[in-house]
């Protein structure tokens, strides 16, 4: 039998339900590659082994009994550390929730297991989700599996480096703004940020209210569409979901889409952007026009990329983005207060502001206590209308543009990150330039639209290519069967790196 | 909107936001976050007057719950993870002092 782990999640589930593989053999298979690779990527903070092998039994023995084992019956998958889990713990990587147990489990988990699926563990991230290459986690930092000198990318970097890696068959991340799709970017993995509302947020550890979603990070376009399936649909105990039906992801992911009609942003093709990027992209154009779909210049002015004489980048998105998420992170991240759950510290203290003082320096993180800083300083009496009301402002702005842009085009194709990954500490002295690296990412959130990150070949140094598609809320069927196009055109899905083949 | 985050305001930030600061965290985050504040001035390049401010994306109305008793947590649950408790009771620092 060929290698389990080299297959998609789709081909696996479609073995496993024929009984051509158990379950078991699945687990095992990639619990081998965990102990093989695991040591060198980093990607988990927690493996579940002798849990996995006991769900994957327990599928083995129903679909021994002949009952349904869902469609992802056996598929082991990862899950991001700030999804909470009544099994294991749920650390979001830093070091106030070393030690926190879930008393509930995330509605995108339950939908998960419900489907089938086997928990192989909590993957590594950024500290709360607050960076873009896993080097702010409190655990460890990440290596990229295609060059492991260099970063995963993240805050979703675990996650999108265990799917390269096959260290999982796919895996959850969230998305606040490009946690998905840059990491994915980053390692040559299909990452899909869902529309705002999509996928209940209950249980995921909240960062930026208004921005976070939970999605997938998957092999290929048609695993993607497979999980969002899964995972989306309205759950009364998010009250920011929305009540909408569901449609079939897969039912029209094959079918070739007439008269497609495709954006480029013109303000994302400037100078700030890394040259193979670029060409990479257009090649994608070409290869779509080629498959009948009319190509078209739109303009996103408020999500424009400026580049300085010295080669620093800005946009009003970012800027926009930035405020926004610290001033939510500012309000959400009150809640380790050292009383109800959380690191306390073991000095005494005299009075609680002491307590919740000293406890919250000692458990965060350098990267947490910056954004709970600047969102407690943006929030606060005479600066609140120059930053945080001005940066809502300017949101509108930002969504506007995307809402013209659409009356031309059904989906925009653009890069999902500047450069390709980046070497472990090349950014982390500087936390403006590493904020930068999700300058072609944030418009989204803070539009609450859908964007899929998907390979796009290989740089000349071997190192993952990405571009992303970006759709109308709750247009992903559109968007997913929009990346699906290209892939099997291109056939950059499921590269694997080297250490994989080697 | 140039805002230079001096070392005062930096431990007064702190104080509002419950962290303690190190002398060293204090210079450090007063430059960065300085930089920081810098770059979101950015956003004054842009005229906003008349506009409405967004701060969510998808319209959301009030929603709310059917008005049904079910099962929450149990005190068991809750107080699991608290690091310090007393019977059924997290516990903190005394709050009022002896003399007031």
């Amino acid at each position: 039998m060929s290698d389990l782990t080299e297959l998609t999640a789709i081909e696996l589930a479609d073995r496993i339900a024929a009984g051509d593989a158990s379950a078991e053999q699945a687990a095992r298979a990639y619990l081998d590659a965990i102990d093989a690779r695991e040591p060198t990527v980093q990607a988990y903070n927690e493996v579940w082994a002798d849990r996995a092998i006991e769900q994957a039994k327990a599928i083995d023995a129903r679909r021994a009994a002949g009952q349904g084992i869902g469609p992802l019956g056996g598929v082991p998958v990862a899950v991001k550390d700030n999804i909470c889990t009544t099994y294991g713990r749920t650390t979001c990587s830093s070091k106030i929730l070393a030690n926190f147990r879930a008393p509930y489990q995330a509605t995108a988990v339950d939908k998960l297991e419900a489907a089938g699926a086997v928990v192989l563990g909590k993957t590594n991230l950024d500290e709360f989700a607050m960076g873009s290459s896993t080097e702010n986690s409190g655990t460890k930092p990440t290596r990229n599996p295609w060059d492991t000198d260099r970063v995963p990318g993240g805050s979703s970097g675990g996650s999108a480096a265990a799917v390269a890696a096959r260290l999982c068959a796919a895996a959850l991340g969230s998305d606040t703004g490009g946690s998905i799709r840059q990491p994915a970017a980053f390692c040559g993995v299909v990452g899909l940020k869902p529309t705002y509302g999509r996928v209940s947020r209950y249980g995921l550890v909240a960062y930026g209210s208004s921005l976070d979603q939970i999605g997938p990070l998957a092999r290929d376009v048609a695993d993607a569409a497979l999980l969002t399936g899964v995972i989306s649909g309205h759950d009364g105990r998010d009250s920011t979901s929305v009540p909408r039906d569901v449609p079939d992801m897969l039912a029209e992911l094959d079918k070739p889409l007439e008269n497609l009609r495709i954006g480029l942003p013109r303000e994302f093709y400037s100078d700030a952007l890394d040259a193979e990027i670029n060409l990479a992209i257009h090649a994608a154009a070409e290869a779509y026009k080629d498959a009948g779909a009319e190509i078209v210049e739109v303009s996103l002015p408020h999500s424009r990329i400026d580049i300085d004489e010295a080669g620093k980048l800005s946009s009003y998105a970012a800027a926009c983005y930035y405020i926004v998420a610290m001033a939510e992170a500012s309000s959400n991240l009150a809640r380790y207060d050292s009383v109800h759950f959380g690191h306390r510290t073991a000095e005494r203290c005299d009075d609680i502001i002491e307590l919740y003082s000293r406890s919250r320096a000692e458990g965060f993180g350098e990267e947490v206590k910056r954004r709970i800083m600047l969102g407690t300083y943006t929030l606060s009496a005479g600066y609140y209308d120059a930053y945080y009301n001005k940066a809502l402002k300017v949101r509108r702005l930002i969504k506007n543009d995307f809402d013209a842009a659409f009356e031309r085009c059904d989906v925009l194709l653009c890069p999902a990150t500047p450069t390709t990954a980046f070497k472990l500490g090349e950014k982390t002295d500087d936390p403006l330039t590493m904020y930068l690296a999700d300058i072609y990412t944030v418009s989204v959130n803070l539009s609450g639209l859908p964007g899929l990150s998907i390979p796009a070949g290989l740089s000349a140094a071997g190192l993952p290519i990405a571009m992303q598609l970006i759709g109308p809320v709750f247009s992903e069927p559109t968007l997913l069967a929009a990346g699906r196009m290209y892939e099997k055109a291109s056939a950059t899905s499921c590269l694997a790196p080297p250490m994989v083949k080697g | 909107m140039t805002q230079t985050i001096d070392e005062p305001l930096v431990r007064h930030i702190g104080k509002l936001s419950r962290i303690e600061l190190t002398d060293e965290q204090v210079s450090t985050f007063g430059r960065q976050m300085s930089a920081i504040l810098d770059y979101f001035g950015k956003l004054s390049e842009l005229d906003t007057d008349g506009v409405e401010p967004m701060a969510h994306a998808v319209e959301l109305r009030n929603v709310l719950a059917d008005d049904v008793p079910g099962q929450s947590l149990t005190p068991e649950a809750a107080l699991a993870n608290a690091p310090k408790r007393d019977g059924d009771f997290f516990m903190v620092p005394k709050v009022i002092g002896d003399s007031q």
